[in-house]
């Protein structure tokens, strides 16, 4: 295809004016109960232009709930790759333990956020006020660790034999072996796994918020959908992702940064 | 005089999924002196590079047995310095500190400063007193395989392991860096074994050329002594008749006679392993075993 100038800017925004006027056309034709573009912004106008006001507990701009959102997903994703790294490690590393736990981890990773939260909720049933957060966080924790685990192991898979072979000519000891040359070696593969793992872990908070009821954007569409305001629905889609965007991002230029070394 | 490095009956197979092992290389015997410079010299595939890596204790021995300086090898360790072909530094540390790595493992009694003046030191000496806080990337293929050699040396190792370290080097950093080997290899008065398929690097380097038949089951075809004056010119040596009537041999070799495996009186063959007595079933715990 031929290029042209700023076709960079010009070509995407053609597609959300496609995706636009599908919208507009579908909530005035089949999908009555769909708010119009315009609808959605009226309504929403308050969220997006005090992005942090609080009026209440389920009634705050759009970037408080995304704020609280991202706590709850910053502290269960850094559980997944704390358990889920030397988990990837010992995969990578011995074989006896790949065939004792590979087809464990096949078999709970496809397993849906749906399934595992009401399971969290029950494991810290005890926990009183706290049950719901921690049912959140081991939801999140568990969903989103397997990339992390599967890449980790690759990654220490392919690590060349000739960098091992240095290793055991200098006689490194273990820790220096790991620190040294396997930790380097796999951190490419690693941050491939983060990355994938970070998306998981944002789609699994809108589940655990909604079944949670925990104020955020998860929560906050739930409520919304409950209380009959469905342009709130589609504020919440969009916010969700564009920071999905971001965050898949962020971790994009990290990654990048440590595969030149 | 005891040998400084005495490799018997040598012999590497590899199990194959048919049963009949593999054999690479078998029967191979070699006595090195201490301070010596032998080269390997072999087709490609032959298995030069097996009988280093065994030495070098990265592959397992499956019969025969090497004794370094009154011990035996059987585990990789900093007292035989390897030069790889492809001089596999590490990608994430700068040439100072993958020569470091190994100066932290053999000297870690010494201090910091000393250990940093023992790096500096072997990377100065191959010619890289500019570039050692660049990473290997940044390096030229030359002065990487330089780094190698700084790293094999600045082990103070017992012994030297090249496998074809200038394999993949253009002909022009061949030569110089033929001669950072040697001049370092003079100066530290190492014992050096090199793996090779270049006749003339062979020659300009070593005391004796340990010819290898071709493969399967690879040996210790011929020897050559090479007794060129040292310190060697490369000058000299094309000047010299002698170089030309060792380098016919050389290629003879490898041409002609390569293939043919040498006549070796074999030892007594050891008598085949009996057949395990049948037992009666419920008297066999009294039969004596």
């Amino acid at each position: 295809m031929k290029k042209f100038k700023l076709d960079w800017l010009l070509l995407p925004l053609f597609g959300f004016a496609l995706i636009l006027v599908a919208w507009s056309v579908s909530s005035a034709t089949w999908a009555g109960n769909l708010p119009s573009p315009t609808k959605t912004w009226q309504a929403s106008r308050d969220y997006v232009l005090q992005p942090f006001a609080k009026r209440g507990e389920m009634d705050q701009g759009i970037l408080r709930f995304t704020w609280y959102s991202l706590q709850l997903v910053a502290k269960g994703y850094f559980l997944a790759l704390l358990i889920g790294t030397p988990i990837g490690f010992f995969l990578g590393l011995s074989k006896t333990f790949t065939k004792i736990f590979d087809p464990i981890i096949q078999i709970l990773r496809p397993v849906s956020p749906l399934a595992w939260l009401p399971l969290g909720l029950v494991l810290f049933l005890n926990a009183g006020k706290e049950a719901g957060t921690l049912g959140a966080l081991f939801t999140i924790a568990i969903c989103s660790m397997w990339p992390t685990v599967l890449n980790t192991a690759v990654g220490v898979r392919a690590v060349p034999q000739d960098y091992l072979n240095v290793g055991r000519v200098l006689k490194l000891s273990r820790w220096k072996t790991l620190t040294k040359i396997l930790l380097p070696a796999t951190l490419p593969y690693m941050f491939t796994g983060f990355r994938l793992s970070l998306g998981i872990a944002w789609l699994v908070i809108v589940a655990a918020e909604m079944l949670t009821g925990r104020p955020g954007v998860g929560g906050f569409l739930w409520q919304e959908y409950n209380a009959l305001i469905y342009e709130h629905i589609i504020l919440s889609i969009i916010t969700i992702g564009l920071i999905g965007f971001a965050l898949d991002r962020l971790m994009s230029l990290l990654e990048a940064r440590f595969k030149t070394a | 005089m005891k040998p400084f490095l005495e490799i018997s009956q040598l012999g590497k197979t590899y199990p194959t999924p048919n049963g009949a092992p593999a054999v690479i290389v078998e029967h191979f015997d070699l006595k090195i002196r201490k301070g010596e410079f032998i080269t390997l010299i072999g087709h490609s595939g032959c298995g030069k590079s097996t009988v280093l890596s065994m030495l070098a204790g990265l592959t397992d021995i499956t019969t025969g047995g090497i004794i370094l300086s009154g011990k035996e090898v059987n585990s990789a360790g900093p007292d035989r310095g390897v030069v790889f072909q492809a001089p596999c530094l590490l990608p994430w540390m700068t040439a100072f500190e993958n020569v470091m790595l190994g100066v932290d493992q053999v000297y870690y009694t010494a201090d910091t400063e000393e250990r940093r003046q023992i790096a500096e030191y072997y990377l100065t000496v191959v010619g890289l007193a500019d570039a050692m806080h660049q990473r290997p990337a940044e390096l030229s293929q030359g002065m990487r395989q330089r780094c190698g050699i700084a790293r094999a040396f600045a082990l103070s190792p017992k012994m030297l392991l090249l496998d074809e370290p200038f394999g993949m080097l253009d002909s022009l950093t061949r030569y110089e860096l033929q001669e950072v080997l040697l001049d370092l290899w003079q100066k530290d008065q190492k014992t050096a074994l090199m793996v090779t398929h270049d006749v003339d690097e062979a020659l300009f380097l070593s005391d004796r050329v340990v010819m290898m038949t071709n493969g399967p089951a690879a040996t210790v075809g011929e020897i050559l002594e090479v007794k060129f004056p040292r310190p060697r010119s490369r000058q000299q040596l094309l000047e010299d008749p002698l170089y030309y009537e060792l380098r016919e041999q050389l290629i003879g070799f490898l041409e002609e006679r390569s293939h043919v495996r040498p006549t070796r009186i074999a030892p007594p063959a050891p008598p085949p392993p009996a057949a395990p007595p049948r037992r009666p079933r419920f008297l066999g715990a009294l039969t004596p075993a």
